[in-house]
């Protein structure tokens, strides 16, 4: 196989690689004419090639972007390969996949106009130490996304770390067999957000300085949705109290500031040996979608979720009323004493009247102390009635836990 | 046709890479020619005056490309014939090859004219490729491009406004944000109903599809909607605005599209209000929001985040992503009127 040399700056070293062919590794470096090297380079690589930035500071000003499979696109560690797009004039990422078989490893993506890297209808995609941020803090002008696979099956991002997101750090979007761990989602207006997705791990990760920490939302009107399947286990969200800046119109605008997790409107979702505190709202809300939808095929509730084994840390004792009517409500029902774990109550109308079946019921069991207000819909719409419960062990249950999310890792 | 030798030439080549090597990888661009001249579609390249053969076509409804003049082409093998789906971009036969020649001409003002670049697609048997060759400074042919180019220029606006312009020629991978649906490439601009106009030939006025028919391309009597140019101000407001939306925005916005993990469809046949944009929510907008609520909001374009998008310039905000630096006014004033009568 033949391999085009683009520029004498190419050193092209061929390796032969298993199965079929030689792949090369190209080794490109921080100068003038970066932009068009990478982008040819990405344009005609062959399956089974690796494109290696070396250490420094690439200055791009138009996108990057990968259509061809089985490429790895690596630097020298995220805090050496610096791709910075401080200066870009086009494109609406900073870089973009959309074949199978790729890995993004050791690099970081800074300031990129749009989404950092956004990763579009791929089967395979691995982020393995990238990271992804906006250095000029928190700002409702940063781009919205920073790892951003969507309409992609088998997702793997490990120990990334993903910064200023004025959206979400770590967004993993309409997408099917999904791990997200060891990693750290910082300054984010969300730090890690499962959205329409099913079969999610999200463990060993650490989600801090967000405005929420943890969110697996489903939304309508969407090709895929009736987001289930997602644990949540073995990460610490922990002081997520920076305001939220998100621009309006978003869904994560109406986060309020101090929320360790979030689920609204999915399924199946277990959310266990987690470390949730020093967060002003709310440690975890489990909430139904609340704007109006013409989708009919769309299911706004939570259900079947299973809240187990997770230690809390102080909470509520800033609650940010500006954002949503969670903290509002919450803070009325409560009288002030704000729980770990809110629960808007909200099921189906004939729910409401007949009760939910076992198997769609809210388990929370063995939180140690922790304390929860549920609203009771009947008692919250008429009078005389208690409004919601804080009696915990209405929600203690036996745990059904979900099974691991697992896939080929090493394609 | 002799002058073609070549093309079937890589054609062929194409397909003996099929045959003879499965495991390569279908990343043929730099087996296609490097100059665009060596393609031979053209008597005259830099006046743009095609070979016999090749054929001028026009649109009723063109995107918005920074107001360069189109200069389009097709060429289609001698006795072949085209499909006909209804509403569907023709389908064209292995080897045919659409020729778009994107250039300011500067008929208003003292600026001569210039030829920026010509994207060539081309229907091999691997399907439909995309490349690109941008026009060198003498004007005297175009090189293929790869990673796209970044053409710093200037010129004249139909109003006779000097204006400058970082025109960015679109690299393959961009080519294909727009030219695929569910990741199959294929042409946006010749459906029937784009196709339906009368155009000025050497022979004489003629309806595009009845010449298209006489070539022996297409059967004359296909059936096809009637749709409005966008431009044509006599045309009834909402059919301009849902042509101007279905030739800029429908190629992505649309199931299957690169933009449908939005679910705002903005193609032609959309006919859900809330898939459409009405008082639709943004998914994944950012900051490209813009602080409103809905991406149209009937009777108020000022709250429409569709507007919005439409005029700004900002990379991470401006819709269309890519093909554009400047804002289509006359587009913005449509939609505005358009959303206003909502």
């Amino acid at each position: 196989m033949k391999f085009l040399k683009l520029s004498k700056q190419y050193l092209v070293v061929s390796l032969l690689c298993s199965g079929c062919l030689y792949a090369s590794v190209q080794i490109i470096e921080p100068t003038e004419n970066a932009y068009q090297e990478i982008q040819e380079a990405l344009i005609l690589a062959e399956p089974g090639d690796v494109i290696r930035l070396t250490s420094g500071i690439f200055k791009l000003e138009d996108s990057l972007s990968l259509d061809v499979p089985n490429v790895q696109i690596e630097g020298e560690g995220m805090d050496q390969t610096i791709l910075d797009f401080s200066n870009q004039q086009s494109g609406a990422q900073g870089l973009s996949v959309t074949s199978n078989n790729v890995t993004l490893q050791d690099f970081s993506v800074q300031n990129a106009k749009g989404d950092a890297i956004k990763v579009k209808g791929v089967t395979n995609i691995k982020f393995l130490r990238v990271k992804t941020e906006w250095t000029d803090g928190p700002k409702p002008e940063n781009g919205a996304y920073g790892l951003y696979p969507v309409e992609s099956t088998n997702v793997l991002i490990d120990g990334c770390v993903a910064i200023g997101a004025s959206d979400a750090g770590i967004y993993v979007g309409q997408s099917t067999n999904i791990i997200v761990r060891n990693s750290r989602a910082e300054y984010n207006v969300a730090g890690i957000e499962i959205e329409n997705s099913y079969f999610a791990d999200v463990y060993n990760n650490l989600a801090t300085n967000n405005t929420g920490g943890i969110l697996v939302f489903d939304l309508p009107g969407l090709p895929q949705q009736g987001g289930h399947h997602v644990r949540v286990f073995n990460n610490r969200s922990i002081g997520n109290n920076t305001d939220n800046f998100a621009p309006e119109g978003n869904i994560v605008g109406e986060v309020p500031r101090g929320t360790g997790i979030i689920i609204q409107a999915n399924s199946d979702v277990e959310i266990f040996n987690n470390e949730i505190g020093d967060n002003d709202t709310v440690n975890i809300a489990v909430v139904t979608y609340a704007n109006e939808t013409d989708d009919k095929t769309y299911y706004p509730h939570p259900k079947s979720i299973q809240i187990h084994g997770n230690i809390f840390g102080h909470t509520g004792y800033n609650p940010d009323t500006s954002k949503g009517d969670l903290a509002q409500i919450l803070y009325d029902l409560s009288n002030g004493n704000m729980p770990d774990i809110f629960w808007d109550g909200l099921v189906p109308l004939s729910q409401i009247i007949l009760g939910q079946p076992d198997e769609e019921k809210i388990i929370i069991t063995n939180n140690g102390d922790a304390t929860v207000l549920a609203i009771k819909p009947i008692g919250f719409m008429l009078p005389f009635l208690e409004p919601a419960t804080l009696d915990i062990t209405e929600f203690d249950g036996v745990v059904t836990p979900l099974a691991k999310v697992e896939f080929n890792e090493n394609f | 046709m002799k002058i073609f030798k070549k093309f079937y030439f890589f054609i062929l080549l194409l397909s003996c890479i099929e045959i003879t090597a499965q495991n390569i990888s279908k990343n043929n661009f730099t087996k296609f020619p490097l100059h665009l001249s060596e393609f031979g579609f053209f008597s005259d390249l830099r006046n743009q005056i095609p070979v016999k053969g090749v054929h001028p076509y026009s649109l009723v409804s063109p995107l918005f490309s920074d107001h360069t003049d189109k200069l389009r082409f097709v060429y289609i093998p001698e006795g072949e014939k085209l499909g006909y789906v209804k509403n569907k971009v023709f389908i064209f036969p292995v080897g045919s090859t659409l020729i778009k020649t994107f250039a300011y001409l500067n008929q208003n003002g003292p600026l001569p004219k210039q030829l920026l670049e010509t994207r060539l697609l081309i229907n091999t048997d691997e399907g439909w490729k995309a490349l690109s060759y941008v026009w060198n400074e003498d004007q005297t042919d175009a090189k293929r491009s790869i990673a796209g180019a970044t053409i710093l220029t200037t010129f004249i606006s139909s109003d006779g406004e000097i204006i400058d312009i970082r025109y960015r020629a679109p690299n393959q991978n961009q080519c294909k944000e727009c030219h695929q649906a569910n990741k199959v490439m294929t042409p946006i601009g010749p459906k029937p109903r784009n196709m339906n106009k009368t155009v000025e030939y050497a022979s004489g006025e003629m309806n595009q599809l009845l010449h298209w028919a006489a070539l022996g391309w297409i059967n004359e009597k296909i059936k096809t909607q009637f749709i409005s140019s966008y431009a044509d101000i006599n045309a009834e407001l909402n059919d301009r605005a849902r042509a101007y939306l279905d030739i800029n925005c429908g190629h992505c916005h649309i199931a299957g599209g690169s933009a449908d993990t939005t679910g705002l469809y903005l193609n032609y046949a959309e006919n859900n209000k809330e898939q459409l944009g009405i008082y639709k929510k943004p998914v994944a907008a950012g900051r490209a929001s813009g602080n409103l609520q809905y991406s149209i909001v009937p009777g108020n374009p000022d709250k429409s985040i569709m507007l919005y998008r439409m005029k700004s310039l900002d990379p991470g905000i401006m819709m269309p992503e890519s093909g554009r630096a400047l804002a289509d006014e006359a587009g913005i004033k449509l939609i505005t009127n358009w959303i206003n009568s909502l």
